[in-house]
């Protein structure tokens, strides 16, 4: 533009020349040169900068416009822009030509606004106490605010204090509204449902009363006195003489004590008396036969006699045999009774059981075993000990003092029980130690002496039973026995070593403690087992035998063959001596028969035969008499015992030809049996 | 009668001789029985002429020691008719002459 080159070089002119005054004159000057030129140049030779433009007269008239817009001329005149949309430049046309001069950020409140109402409020709360203040606060506010809100602040100022006494006189009328945040808080709440109250109340009993009354003089001091001084003396003389007294007083706290805790016990006794009682007022009658019935019509029976079944004493759990009957020596009204089973294919438990004649219900002691009894006997000193012999071939001990279902000592394998059924046992004298021992004898054909020694069985093999006689078929020739099973034995009452042994296939052997090989004899006796033999209570000589052969033989042990032979129709079960008479003895047959002979009145005919069991299928397998009493038990193979007074016929005591009691004792009974056997080994053409 | 006389003179002889306590009856327990009996000496002897102070003395300590409502008498001759809680009498000599009759009953 050339204007600008004007007035360069109008000040470079200036700038060179002359001094202030002459830039006024330029500037004149300069505004003249632009209108007219010619002036210029007609008043003074003008001065030309060496790089003015040569113009023409003509370009010097020409005119040129010049225009004033508000145009920014910062502001760029055309922007282009990268449109990504589409894919192009693109040129805005219209430019923001505002240019900002001044920016004051404020801190004015439309009136009307939410927190300009706030504001308000507050301020009409502070209104009273700073009133003067806040007139003054407007005036001051007032020119430092800008010219447009001026005016705004002077309506607020206005409105303000309109508002001011509007606010004070309404403050009292009503309440501020409540600030909410604006989360829009809101309150809960609830009332549980309360347990409704129940008044309780309780009135304990009082304690008890009693009444007591008496009198307190001076002769009633004076003799109690008296009474105290004499027992204190009294309790001295005690003292020195005897310090046991506090044992008893321990001994009787001891028992107290016992007797206190176990309150079962207690009542114990009194229930087994009761018991008692009751089972005999039921069997009343039964027990009055025993005592005092003795039947009339024996005298008419010519010497037959009778026998009438008195209680019948039945286990309902033992389903088995009786096996074993045994009377106890020292408690007459007790007996043990062995159960188990004669047949092979059905063997299991067994029982041992004891019961008293004075109560029939129920047994006394029950001791389950878990093999078959075959035989039991009761010591006869000591009555609580029983040896029993099993099924399975142990022999046991059992004490009927001690508690408990177990015996005391039992044989095993290890401490030589018997490999076979044991079929009889017998309790022995004490022997030189002082220790209760024992015999058995089984099919193994061993008779063994067992010794309670302290908490011990042990076991003595006695003798071997073997055939004699047999050879074996070796080279060598040498003597190997058969054995052979024993099957019942008796030891004589009063030759402590001779006792006889009975096997199973009809021989009885005569044999001493002390020979262990050899036999002193042999009887042949039957041709089946011998199930029992007994030598007679009285004579020392005679014994009997009896078998499944159907016969009972009685011998004299001096002679080979039988004195006495009877034949009873049917396998003899058991047998046993009367203790009362050497002639009289009762056997038992399977046929449910008891046989009661006496040989004194009738050699060859039984004094009676009776059934004694009403079933058919029962058999009888054992009897025994009791010691004192007239009666007898009968065991059968249903578990049932039963009881029977012998009439009186069957217990005849022989009378003097002068009717005259003979004196009884063991040597009439044994001058009976002498005059029988004398009978005998004088050839008799009546017997055959 | 010189018998009887010497008798008389005898007495107080006894009466020191009977000096121990003797339990007439009472149905409390082993324990209560040994320490009431003691308390009851305790009193006694220590208030000798006096039997008001030994009673209020047995009364107030055994209202302490096992509980409210005890009664107690003491004398030489008198007769009584009383009820009493249960386990909770004693009636007992001392010294030869006095009787102690100690009950409970509230």
């Amino acid at each position: 533009m050339p204007m600008p080159n004007n007035t360069t070089a109008a000040s470079t002119r200036k700038q060179k020349g002359a001094g202030a005054k002459s830039t006024k004159a330029a500037s004149r000057k300069k505004d003249e040169e632009e209108g007219v030129e010619m002036v210029d140049g007609l008043d003074e030779a003008p001065v030309k900068p060496k790089d003015q433009l040569e113009l023409s007269e003509a370009e010097l008239k020409e005119e040129i416009t010049r225009i004033l817009t508000a145009n920014n001329p910062f502001a760029p005149q055309n922007i282009v822009r990268y449109s990504f949309k589409e894919r192009s430049y693109k040129s805005t046309s219209v430019v923001d030509q505002m240019a900002v001069h001044f920016v004051l950020e404020g801190n004015l409140l439309h009136q009307d606004s939410d927190e300009a109402r706030r504001l308000r409020a507050k301020e009409g709360l502070f209104e009273e106490t700073t009133v003067v203040d806040a007139e003054a606060e407007p005036e001051e506010e007032e020119p430092e605010t800008p010219a447009t809100p001026v005016e705004d602040g002077g309506d607020m100022e206005e409105t303000g204090e309109d508002d001011r006494p509007d606010s004070v006189a309404s403050k009292t009328d009503k309440k501020e509204p409540k600030l909410t945040n604006q989360f829009n808080f809101s309150e809960r709440a609830s009332q549980t449902l309360n347990n409704s109250l129940r008044d309780r109340c309780c009135q304990t009993e009082p304690p008890p009363r009693v009444t007591f009354s008496d009198t307190a003089n001076q002769w009633k001091t004076y003799d109690m006195y008296e009474m105290e001084t004499e027992k204190q003396e009294k309790n001295k003389d005690k003292q020195n003489a005897t310090p046991k007294k506090e044992n008893d007083n321990s001994k009787k706290k001891m028992m107290l004590i016992e007797t206190q805790s176990d309150t079962i016990t207690k009542v114990l006794k009194p229930a087994k008396i009761l018991e008692r009682m009751c089972n005999q007022n039921i069997c009343d009658d039964i027990a009055q036969d025993f005592k005092y019935f003795e039947d009339v019509s024996d005298e008419f029976r010519d010497q037959k006699g009778t026998l009438l079944p008195l209680w019948k004493f039945h286990y309902e759990k033992a389903k088995l045999s009786v096996t074993a009957l045994c009377w106890n020596k020292k408690y007459q009204d007790l007996f043990a009774v062995g159960m188990g089973s004669y047949d092979f294919s059905k063997q299991g438990h067994g029982m041992l059981v004891f019961y008293s004649l004075k109560n029939s219900a129920f047994p006394e002691y029950i001791y389950p075993t878990s093999s078959g009894i075959l035989c039991l006997d009761i010591h006869e000193l000591h009555s609580h000990l029983v040896a029993v012999g099993f099924y399975d071939g142990c022999v046991a001990v059992y004490n009927l003092k001690e508690e408990g279902q177990e015996p005391v000592y039992k044989s095993t394998a290890k401490t030589g029980k018997h490999t076979d059924p044991v079929w009889q046992v017998q309790w022995q004298n004490d022997d030189m130690d002082n220790n209760h021992n024992f015999y058995s004898v089984s099919s193994d054909g061993r008779v063994v002496s067992w010794t309670l020694v302290k908490n011990e069985l042990v076991f003595t093999d006695i003798i071997r039973l073997s055939l004699n006689g047999a050879v074996s078929e070796g080279p060598e020739a040498v003597h190997e026995p058969i054995v052979v099973g024993g099957t019942s034995f008796d030891f004589h009452k009063h030759i402590d070593y001779l006792f006889l042994v009975g096997t199973e296939v009809g021989q009885i052997y005569k044999c001493s403690k002390a020979y262990s090989t050899q036999f002193l004899e042999t009887y042949e006796a039957h041709s089946m087992a011998v199930d029992a033999v007994k030598w007679n209570h009285f004579h020392p000589k005679v014994f009997i035998s009896c078998s499944s052969d159907w016969t009972i033989k009685i011998w004299d042990h001096t002679i080979n063959s039988p004195m006495f032979t009877f034949d009873l129709n049917s396998a003899v079960g058991d047998f046993a001596w009367s203790p009362y008479s050497s002639t009289v003895f009762a056997a038992v047959t399977t046929d449910r028969t008891v046989h009661v002979f006496d040989l004194s009145v009738n050699k060859d005919q039984a004094l009676c035969q009776q059934t004694v069991v009403s079933k058919k299928k029962t058999k009888l397998t054992h009897i025994d008499f009791n010691p004192v009493y007239p009666i007898i038990i009968v065991g059968d193979d249903q578990s049932c015992v039963t009881s029977l007074k012998l009439s009186p016929n069957l217990r005849r005591t022989p009378k003097g030809k002068k009717r005259q009691e003979l004196p009884k004792g063991p040597e009439t009974e044994v001058a009976k049996m002498e005059q029988l056997l004398r009978l005998l080994r004088e050839p008799d053409p009546t017997t055959v | 009668m010189a018998g009887t006389g010497e008798g008389k003179k005898e007495e107080p002889d006894y009466k020191k001789l009977f000096n121990f306590p003797l339990i007439r009856h009472t149905d409390m327990p082993e324990e209560m029985k040994v320490e009431t009996m003691e308390l009851c000496v305790t009193a006694c002897e220590k208030f000798e002429t006096n039997n008001e102070s030994a009673a209020k003395m047995i009364k107030e300590s055994m209202d302490k020691k096992f509980g409210s409502s005890w009664h107690v008498v003491i004398g030489e001759d008198f007769g009584f008719e009383i009820t009493h809680e249960a386990k909770n009498l004693l009636y007992m000599f001392y010294g030869g002459r006095l009787a102690i009759c100690v009950w409970r009953c509230s």
